[in-house]
């Protein structure tokens, strides 16, 4: 008889080292609910466009699933620098200066590790989503975090990023338009945080997944500013504009030097992003136009809806101006996020993100995604409202 | 309605009105509070601007589709394509009339190809509608030939797909 073992002491320190997702314990109290109604998703509610699907679906028919270009097809990645011509006269080349990836998840962990040395600091902007710090951490880099507040309706100051810079910073990772509190940056508000870049001789990881859902202003794309291309990886995916989320397909722009280098890792891990949704993609850049801006246009119509309906009940919600999130403050009603976020789904059966999840700074705060039918925004408000009204009493 | 609506291109309408427009052709029963809530207007200047829209025709009419094989009601549905010859002094608008003036028919087009104009004809059985078609329509001066095809199922109508959907299951919870 050979001995029992631990598997857990096989697992490596770096893994064991990453910071608790606080919401796993949210997950195990959702699962087996009835009548529940979510603003608990980070997806769109539609389902991938038609026109998309069916080109998917033609593609596999052919017998399209074969490898492709570690770098991905040269058709979608033509597409990809034709489309941020159009839209923002911004000169990316297709052979050297794209590289697609099996979801933006994907573009951030080898950007980070193509960046990052042990030991090097990271600046991570919070609120934002949760996957920055653990890849921070997986390539042995030390984050640091800048918060955002509500008072700038959460974007980033310079003065707020100008203490955090050590000289063992290395990179920023931005996420505007942002998840979760769908806060974006003007151009001059940029141009500041460009300033410090330079100064510092930083580099930036900007995820900019939702670039495509902004209401009433454009996006406007880090590396857009001047001297930045080279300073920049911008990242973004199909996911969100076009509702792809189970597709998994991202990218990632830069220099010649830097996707080069993030190939290198991405050819041994993961090869290439699957071709079924690169042809998808190819589609959705070429046709995706209309079905996205009107899936947009009901999204807006669906924020000023919650938000209107937020403010009414008492929750302070000011108006996000990107991403499909509403953030509505519920520091004045004496619960924590999480305190509010789980009685609100014990009692009203609402499923809400308490805003720590996405760091210290989303404390007091819940993440509300209006990716949902009025009519659960609505069963929603109502259900909430009178949760706000039970904790007066 | 009348047709004496005069031509308002949507390309300069107000990002507002085209929200209203977009949100009643969805779904015509929306109420005025509900659309102001969703682009940010107050209920009486939706209820203004939808005026607006009625007067100047570009709001054509509320209407309902009803899925009439659920209730059991016996009718049926032909689609029926002529070939007209055109009268001296007469276009295809006065042929046009003629036909959509009776209640049986639905719709009348105007088509490019074989055929010049098609219609849809409601009627309670097949024997009613080919009646309909041999007696008013066949017999109309202009009418050279038609061609009645019956419809046996709809699946689609007016952008409503008429079954019910399936529906997808997702992850209540992710970032």
């Amino acid at each position: 008889m050979r001995p029992p073992c631990d598997p857990s002491k096989f697992v490596a320190d770096a893994v064991k080292n990453i910071p608790p997702s606080g919401i796993r314990r949210f997950f195990d109290l959702v699962s087996g609910l009835e009548d529940i109604i979510s603003l608990g998703v980070g997806e769109p509610d539609f389902i991938t466009p038609w026109h998309i699907r069916e080109m998917c679906i033609h593609s596999l028919e052919k017998g399209q699933t074969s490898y492709t270009s570690n770098y991905g097809l040269p058709e979608l990645r033509e597409e990809l620098t034709k489309t941020y011509y159009r839209r923002y006269g911004l000169n990316y080349d297709p052979s050297s200066e794209v590289l697609i990836t099996t979801g933006v998840s994907e573009a951030l962990d080898i950007a980070v590790r193509t960046v990052v040395n042990p030991g090097d600091e990271v600046i991570i902007v919070q609120p934002s989503y949760v996957a920055y710090v653990p890849s921070v951490v997986l390539a042995g880099g030390k984050p640091v975090i800048v918060s955002t507040h509500r008072d700038d309706e959460f974007s980033l100051t310079a003065e707020a990023l100008k203490p955090a810079i050590t000289n063992k910073t290395k990179a920023i990772i931005l996420n505007f338009p942002n998840n979760p509190t769908g806060a974006i940056m003007t151009q001059e508000e940029l141009e500041d945080i460009a300033d410090l870049v330079v100064e510092n001789d930083l580099f930036v990881i900007s995820d900019e997944v939702y670039e495509c859902l902004t209401y009433g202003s454009k996006h406007v794309p880090f590396s857009s500013l001047a001297g930045m291309k080279e300073r920049t990886i911008m990242l973004n995916g199909f996911s969100k504009a076009y509702a792809m989320t189970g597709l998994r397909l991202g990218f990632a722009m830069a220099s010649p030097e830097i996707i080069h280098s993030m190939m290198m890792i991405h050819q041994y891990s993961m090869l290439c992003a699957p071709i079924t949704a690169q042809i998808g993609a190819i589609e959705a850049l070429r046709n995706g136009k209309d079905e996205m801006e009107r899936m947009v246009r009901e999204y807006d119509r669906r924020r000023h809806f919650i938000v209107r309906g937020f403010n009414k009940i008492g929750l302070e919600c000011c108006n996000p101006k990107g991403a499909f999130y509403a953030f509505p403050y519920i520091g004045n009603t004496g619960l924590s996020s999480s305190e509010f976020a789980e009685r609100l789904l014990d009692e009203k059966k609402v499923v809400t993100i308490p805003g720590d999840v996405f760091g210290e700074a989303g404390e007091g705060f819940l993440r509300c995604a209006y990716a949902a039918s009025i009519d659960d925004i609505r069963k929603a408000l109502d259900r909430m409202g009178d949760f706000v009204d039970g904790l007066k009493q | 309605m009348s047709n004496s609506f005069t031509f308002v291109p949507v390309t300069i309408m107000d990002k507002k009105v085209r929200h209203i427009l977009e949100i009643l052709e969805n779904d015509a029963r929306t109420t005025p509070e509900d659309i102001a809530s969703f682009i940010d207007m107050s209920a009486e200047e939706v209820s203004q601007e939808i005026a607006k829209l009625e007067d100047t025709g570009v709001i054509r009419h509320y209407k309902t589709i009803v899925d009439w094989d659920l209730v059991g009601e016996n009718y049926v549905y032909a689609v029926i394509e002529l070939k007209v010859t055109l009268e001296r002094n007469q276009g295809y608008q006065a042929i046009a009339e003629r036909i959509y003036k009776f209640p049986e028919v639905r719709s009348v087009r105007l088509l490019s190809g074989n055929y010049d104009i098609s219609l849809t004809v409601r009627g309670k059985s097949m024997k009613d509608v080919a009646f309909f078609v041999a007696e008013k329509i066949a017999t109309l001066d202009q009418v050279q030939s038609t061609s009645t095809h019956f419809v046996l199922k709809t699946y689609k109508e007016d952008g409503v797909i008429l079954h019910e959907p399936e529906t997808i299951k997702k992850l209540p919870v992710s970032f």
